[in-house]
């Protein structure tokens, strides 16, 4: 039940910290993945309010395609370093032998080997047994029904079909061994409650997300960037400069930009207000099919 | 890095400064797809500017592909999620929807209006703080609308808004309202709304949505937006007794020991003396710890870290409470519960307890009556399905602390969990604290179990003999009990069959009365074990539940789960009583094997392979095993 007395962002941050012991104190072995987006900035954020004075007392995750943009790898590790995390890095070793990337072998492959494989590789490597996501209800159509704690069976599948009901804020976090949960602390929050909590809470971010000019060719009706001379450019094309910013992070080759001036916050917000179009509209992997994130969600996409 | 430039204008900080000062309403919308209501959701959504171009752009293009409003666009499709369900055109589960204005952020709780989908209604209404509830003009008030309203007082929900909708099929007519809104207010005395706000309304045309309708200048009500947008809510919360469950004890070092929790009603200050119920320990709070600095003061729905002044054992599960006014400790209460789950609820069955941050085990000692959510009547039951509400008393196995749901729901709720298939079965709202819990006392004597058993050479345990019927669980019983005898120790067979001839003829063999079967089997062989006997049992009990449920009733160490694990093509060609050929031709109902099901032990402490090893081999293995662990 709301208190009028809380204003909506720090609601908000209380049920996610609420979601965020509940989980350290009835799992053996969580880990936070941690995706360097804007929406794994406020997770972690939040994670160290949650425990503090303590240390956050698990580890963060990060599944590396090895095609995300230069500047995110630069950022994790200054945030890891400054903020004195744990962070183990994976990255599927047989995507790496065979040379798996989104240009030679599609974006689904990619997709599936490097980050869905990936993903599964390194929870049973590690035997986790609950994984934090910043996934949000508010994304897409699928996730609107997604359950706080989203449980896993030991493959690691997702059945939209039956899942626990969720009452109050009393969660089920009861799984035998080798099965698993997802558990989403963002699950009610809102793009712009994201960008709003950011501004409040003055949290570093990815400055890919502020424009600057940055070099990029235009494919599909999407503005991709050069980010490293892996990226074949077709016959006639030539890297332009635009002011371009990312609404969404993820590997550069599949992530769209926009044109926009907008070089700080309060601008991002108000481009924001006046937009027309949703942030996975940059996302190639959305537009394959309609319901295509519930069926990777399923085969255990995050 | 520093984000906040000077580029920004002083406009839109000021605009930020005034959205940060929001704040949260969420509510359920209850109605069927015939009541328009995925047109209303989509309406608010619309008209608060939540969907994007290119959310539209494939939601146009998915109500041509999938076609229910001849290729206009389906407002339906944008609110069901799932694939599946979208072809099957019903919605099944609760999706939760966002939304907006400059004067609050609003989250709906969307949840289908169909009969058999009650849990999913009462899951969406947890956690709301106002109902819409639908009703199609040109019907009026329906079964399902009570059905809706007794679901929605159930859970707590005070504030009501009567959405009267399409009213432009009905000509904007001002008596059609009047007549459903006097019909419903009528019904609505016996429920426990404090306010019930009609409003006429045509979701599909906009009126009276977001702004006043000009085709009803006869109604001179808030819009719905306007409405939600001003409505009070959430002072109760404030007003309550101070309730934290602990969730987690904060240690970074020898230095700091904080409690970790939600507050769930009330306030606390500095300074403030608390008490831990069940066990009676208090002190007063020296530190309210955040990230962000210490505080003075903190309030229900807070996420804090509480210091003490003294060094009182608390941890995980308890509930940190205002010392002038306690919540009840008990081990037993009345709630009402809605189950949940497809396997249904059988009285006397352990389940899992989760109340704030515990778990207890606890099982339903009796099953008063269930409520008919259509009629409100009450009805005689021994068990409750899926979608049925009872109203139980529990009985857990220690006592815990709470309030009754009506004063407190943050200490009054809770959910049951299958102890086997992790399945939360159901959701609970307690009524009162059973006191005649606290008048039973065990009956301590002087000689003890350890003493009768001493002076029979033995440790006191029972063998549970657990496997199909003609698995030869009884032949081996038997066996195991002459060669003890010959040994010179104390033993007593229970067998099934000989059982159900006195203690239990009065039980069939329907799941219910298996379950109770098995408890007093249970119960007896325990007196047993206290008597200080060798105590076998020779019983079907074929869930697993139930095994676990005799189990605890002993202590660790004293209970040999034996399963005889013979195939059933075995068995059934044994045949010894003829019960397989009769149960084959129907003739048996509830028959283990045939129709019934038998949940294989998954950790018997002893395992004979009935297909191979001979009774006698499987007698010694048996008395083998007792030597080893010392029992003999």
């Amino acid at each position: 039940m709301s208190t009028s007395r809380l204003t909506h962002l720090r609601q908000l941050e209380a049920e996610s910290i609420h979601i965020f012991r509940e989980v350290a104190a009835e799992f053996e072995r969580p880990v936070m993945l941690y995706s360097i987006g804007k929406d794994s900035a406020v997770l972690l954020h939040l994670a160290r309010k949650a425990f503090f004075p303590s240390p956050i007392p698990f580890p963060l995750l990060h599944v590396d395609t090895t095609w995300k943009f230069r500047e995110m790898i630069h950022f994790r590790d200054t945030i890891v370093k400054d903020y004195g995390l744990e962070l183990l890095v994976h990255i599927n070793p047989e995507g790496v032998k065979q040379g798996v990337g989104p240009f030679t072998h599609g974006s689904a492959l990619h997709t599936d080997i490097m980050k869905t494989e990936a993903l599964k590789q390194a929870l049973d490597q590690y035997k986790f047994d609950a994984a934090f996501g910043g996934a949000r209800r508010d994304e897409e159509a699928s996730r609107a029904k997604e359950r706080v704690f989203s449980f896993r069976n030991e493959a690691h599948r997702w059945d939209p079909k039956n899942q626990r009901p969720e009452l109050w804020n009393i969660y089920n976090g009861r799984v035998r061994k080798g099965e698993s949960i997802r558990a989403f602390p963002l699950s009610n929050w809102t793009e712009l409650d994201i960008w709003q909590y950011i501004y409040m809470e003055d949290i570093p971010i990815v400055p890919l997300y502020f424009a600057a000019e940055r070099p990029v060719v235009e494919r599909e009706g999407m503005l991709i960037m050069v980010d490293d001379d892996r990226m074949p450019l077709n016959e006639g094309e030539t890297p332009m400069m635009k002011s371009v910013r990312f609404r969404t992070l993820g590997c550069y080759p599949l992530t769209g930009a926009i044109e926009s001036t907008a070089a700080t916050l309060p601008e991002i917000i108000q481009e924001m207000l006046v937009a027309r179009t949703s942030e996975r509209q940059g996302r190639q992997i959305d537009k394959d099919q309609a319901g295509s994130m519930e069926k990777k969600k399923q085969e255990g996409y995050f | 890095m520093d984000q906040k430039t000077d580029t920004a204008t002083a406009e839109i900080d000021a605009y930020l400064k005034t959205q940060e000062q929001k704040n949260l309403l969420r509510f359920i919308t209850c109605g069927s797809v015939d009541d328009g209501k995925s047109t209303f959701i989509g309406r608010l959504l619309w008209d608060s500017k939540l969907l994007f171009e290119d959310q539209l752009a494939t939601l146009t293009a998915e109500s041509k592909r999938v076609g229910t409003q001849n290729g206009e666009i389906d407002y339906a499709l944008l609110l069901d999620g799932l694939q599946a369900e979208r072809e099957q055109g019903i919605t099944i589960d609760v999706a939760y929807r966002f939304f907006a204005t400059d004067k609050r952020k609003f989250i709906v709780a969307d949840t289908p209006g169909h009969e058999q989908y009650t849990r999913n209604m009462v899951t969406g209404a947890s956690t709301a703080d106002l109902a819409v509830i639908l009703i199609d003009a040109r019907k009026g008030v329906l079964i399902q609308t009570m059905r809706h309203s007794y679901l929605v007082n159930l859970l707590g929900i005070k504030k009501v808004v009567l959405a009267i909708n399409k009213m432009d099929l009905v000509d904007y007519s001002e008596e059609v309202f009047e007549q459903i809104r006097s019909d419903y207010l009528k019904f609505a005395e016996q429920l426990n709304f404090e306010q019930i706000t009609p409003i006429p309304v045509s979701a599909l045309k906009g009126d009276n949505m977001i702004g006043a309708s000009e085709a009803m200048a006869w109604y001179s009500g808030p819009s719905v937006l306007a409405h939600l947008e001003g409505v009070e809510i959430g002072a109760e919360d404030l007003s309550r007794p101070f309730r934290m469950p602990v969730q987690w004890v904060n240690r970074p070092n020898l230095d700091f020991r904080g409690f970790s929790g939600t507050i769930a009603s009330g306030t606390i200050h500095v300074g403030d003396e608390i008490v831990e119920p069940a066990s009676g320990r208090s002190s007063r709070i020296s530190r309210i710890v955040t990230f962000d600095g210490d505080l003075e003061e903190a309030i229900a729905g807070q996420a804090v870290t509480l210091t003490l002044e003294d060094e009182i054992d608390i941890s995980r599960g308890d509930i940190l409470c205002a010392t002038k006014d306690r919540p009840a400790t008990a081990d037993q209460f009345e709630a009402k519960i809605v189950w949940m789950s497809s396997d249904s609820m059988l009285p006397s069955r352990t389940y899992l307890l989760k109340l704030g941050t515990g778990t207890t085990a606890a099982r339903v000692s009796n099953l008063k009556y269930t409520v008919n959510v259509n009629t409100m009547e009450q009805m005689a039951s021994k068990k409750l399905e899926l979608n049925e509400i009872g109203v139980c008393n529990l009985s857990l196995d220690k006592a815990i602390s709470f309030d009754p749901y009506a004063e407190n729901p943050g200490t009054g709720s809770f959910i049951l969990i299958d102890r086997f298939t992790n399945a939360t079965v159901a959701a609970g709202m307690i009524e009162f604290a059973l006191r005649r819990a606290e008048n039973i006392h065990w009956q301590s004597v002087d000689i003890h179990k350890e003493a009768r058993a001493e002076q029979k050479r033995q440790k006191a345990s029972v063998l549970w003999f657990t496997g199909l019927s003609g698995s030869g669980k009884s032949t081996i019983a038997n066996l195991v009990e002459k060669k003890l005898h010959a040994m010179d120790k104390h033993t007593y067979l229970l067998d099934g069959d000989n059982v159900r001839h006195g203690l239990n003829k009065d039980l069939g063999f329907t799941d219910a009365d298996r379950v109770e079967n098995i408890r007093r089997v249970g119960e007896t062989a325990k007196l047993m074990v206290d008597a200080g006997l060798i105590t076998l049992v020779s019983f079907i009990s074929p869930f697993r539940s139930e095994r676990q449920m005799a189990r605890g009733l002993l202590e660790d160490g004293e209970f040999l789960e034996v399963f005889v694990d013979t195939p059933l093509e075995i068995c059934e060609a044994r045949d010894i009583k003829g019960l397989y050929k009769k149960a084959r031709a129907g003739e048996i109902k509830n028959f283990t094997g045939i129709s019934s099901d038998y949940e294989r032990p998954e950790n018997a402490e002893i395992v004979i392979d009935g297909s191979r090893q001979s009774p006698e081999d499987s007698a010694d293995q048996i008395v083998a095993t007792l030597v080893e662990r010392g029992v003999i």
